[in-house]
């Protein structure tokens, strides 16, 4: 009963990285840009989290409507700005860049923050309770909320990107961005809209990731952009749905690393990633080989 | 008409192929004058001084890797704090057994250079921004598995056993020698590899990937090649590093922070050149002394102005000076003159 209970744990965790990759992956897929900020980011929207319920009072769960809205805005800014101008000079400039903001960011919240960790809404009802499925099987609320949400986001992210106006602009420019050029997009400001759209689910990410563990400085790093890109790697490059494919297996791997010995819970997660990358490098969802 | 215009046929006499505009010998000279001068520091200045030198070498002779591999052979690996980490906990299990230190650490050079291989087939099966932060899982991967041993000291590590014969200056000074032998040995190493045919190759592809591929350079080889001598420069530094800090520490040793360091000061100084880490290094250190009581302040500013160097001066200082004076410390290109 405790394998049935830990591959379950495993798979409602895999919702939550899929929440920290799908945002990781809609910038390689559109931009080319592997956004190494990608998790301190989302410690970013966690404290801007914070520092709203504190504020303003709002529900925890409703602090979202300001803390999305705010990091898409500054994912738009962000990107015709800083990445642009680095994605103008190349791969190489892009890396460095997105690699000093992450290092910038991160010393920067333990400047102002301290490294003390933080949670959000450890009082509620939801972030607390959680139901049981038979004897051994307890399943937190809040990770059946977190799936529910990756999935949410997965489905809305296919449909506009596949029905809406936008969508089929930033898929255009993601294909050809000079042919759409010439039929009269924008790149630039598409880059924009697609930037605004993944840091978005970052924000998500980085309030869940609040709700479910305890935000502190280095969570960024070692935990949320390490997983995401894991989930990527594992689901297959470029994949929507492989992110949530690919955060699930990680989820139970970790899980099940966990059963054998508590310690073991990440390092297990890596060794199936680099498994993958060994046995299928494109990735389990993915069927083209990797240019 | 013809609109194509014969070239001015030329004597090839008049023209000289020369590794650099100015004599090599004066460069040569300095620099053997400038190792000598710094090998005579723990004669002429306090261990804390030469102790601050030792950080400097450690952070160049890493900053002069990365530059290898960013600057050469177009990799951006975020993950070069695996070697570091290699590099010390192969001393530390080496000094456990028995090996002085000072003797382990060769070893551990070459024992990351052949840890390098494996992670090289690992590793580049992904491109640019994804080897980037496969290199970082690696690191981490590596870290928690080495965290797993209590006999080498778990998570909290352990003091490095065999330096307790030696007395407090004399320990500084071999350490401080120990530094410097490992920074001109990768400053030599990576000299002379830049002028062998490996080194043609590398500006090739640094210039222009896809024209070197064309041009039969067998990029593969050549990343491989550089990856491996990038893993026993960085274990070296490691090992360095470990003797210094007279213990090993998971989280220190593997720390990102080590990456962010080579990495801004490769940039601050000038991706591409040889010279450029030197000078990035020595920018580093002022900051670091600078703001050494301002705990993480350094490395903030430091990342910032990398991230300026990279958008707007993006030969970085080094570049900079270069376009004014032509000077080469290292001369590994050739000029054309009449």
């Amino acid at each position: 009963m405790t394998w049935v209970n830990a591959i379950i744990q495993g798979v409602l965790t895999g919702g939550l990285y899929a929440l920290f990759a799908c945002g990781l992956s809609l910038m390689f897929g559109v931009m080319k840009v592997v956004n190494l900020a990608h998790g301190d980011l989302a410690v970013v929207a966690g404290y801007i989290a914070v520092g709203v319920i504190t504020v303003t009072h709002i529900p925890v769960l409703w602090s979202f409507i300001i803390v999305v809205p705010v990091m898409a805005v500054l994912g738009y800014v962000l990107q015709r700005t800083l990445i642009q101008s680095s994605l103008d000079r190349g791969v190489l400039t892009t890396l460095i860049v997105t690699f000093g903001l992450s290092i910038v960011i991160e010393n920067g919240l333990l400047q102002f923050f301290t490294a003390n960790t933080r949670g959000i809404g450890s009082g509620l009802a939801l972030v607390r309770d959680s139901f049981s499925l038979g004897p051994q099987i307890q399943i937190a609320y809040l990770l059946v909320v977190i799936f529910a949400v990756a999935v949410v986001v997965l489905l809305g992210l296919q449909y506009f990107l596949s029905a809406s106006r936008y969508g089929r602009l930033i898929r255009a420019v993601a294909d050809d961005k000079e042919a759409a050029q010439l039929s009269g997009a924008d790149y630039r400001h598409v880059f924009g809209i697609a930037a605004a759209l993944a840091f978005g689910t970052v924000a998500l990410g980085g309030i869940a990731y609040g709700m479910y563990a305890q935000l502190d400085p280095t969570a960024g790093t070692d935990t949320i952009l390490l997983f995401a890109f894991a989930a990527v790697v594992i689901g297959g490059l470029g994949s929507l749905w492989g992110t949530l494919l690919g955060g699930v297996v990680l989820g139970v791997a970790q899980q099940i690393g966990a059963q054998i010995n508590i310690s073991d819970e990440v390092l297990a997660g890596y060794l199936v990633f680099l498994a993958v990358l060994v046995l299928r490098p494109q990735g389990l969802a993915s069927r083209r080989t990797q240019s | 008409m013809n609109l194509l215009t014969e070239p001015v046929a030329r004597p090839a006499a008049d023209l000289r192929v020369t590794r650099s505009r100015r004599s090599v010998a004066w460069t040569g000279a300095g620099a053997l004058i400038v190792v000598v001068v710094l090998a005579r520091m723990p004669y002429m200045v306090h261990s804390g001084t030469t102790a601050i030198l030792a950080q400097a070498f450690i952070v160049l002779t890493l900053a002069s890797m990365w530059n290898l591999l960013a600057g050469y052979a177009g990799l951006v690996s975020v993950g070069q704090q695996l070697f570091v980490g290699l590099g010390a906990y192969f001393v530390l299990i080496l000094a456990i057994h028995g090996v002085s230190p000072f003797q382990a650490l060769p070893m551990a050079a070459i024992g990351c250079g052949v840890a390098a291989l494996p992670l090289w087939w690992l590793v580049s099966r992904l491109r640019s921004g994804y080897f980037a932060i496969a290199t970082w899982v690696l690191a981490s991967a590596a870290m928690l598995f080495i965290e797993r041993f209590p006999s080498i000291g778990s998570g909290s590590g352990m003091p490095m056993p065999g330096l307790a014969g030696y007395g407090p200056v004399l320990l500084s000074a071999y350490t401080y020698w120990a530094a410097l032998a490992v920074t001109v040995a990768a400053l030599a190493a990576i000299y002379l590899l830049l002028r062998s045919k490996l080194g043609l190759a590398l500006t090739a592809i640094r210039d222009d990937e896809v024209a070197a591929r064309s041009s039969g350079v067998r990029v593969g080889l050549a990343r491989l090649l550089v990856f491996v001598v990038a893993g026993v420069g960085c274990g070296a530094a490691g090992a360095v590093l470990a003797i210094s800090q007279l213990q090993v520490q998971p989280s220190a040793v593997f720390n990102i922070q080590w990456t962010a360091e080579m990495a801004f000061a490769t940039i601050i100084g000038g991706l591409g050149t040889i010279e450029g880490p030197i000078l990035g290094t020595a920018v580093y250190m002022v900051l670091q002394q600078t703001l050494a009581s301002y705990n993480a302040w350094y490395l903030i500013v430091l990342g910032l102005v990398a991230i300026t160097v990279a958008l707007f001066a993006r030969r970085g200082l080094w570049g900079l000076a270069d376009e004014h004076l032509h000077l080469r410390l290292f001369p590994v290109g050739y000029w054309l003159r009449d």
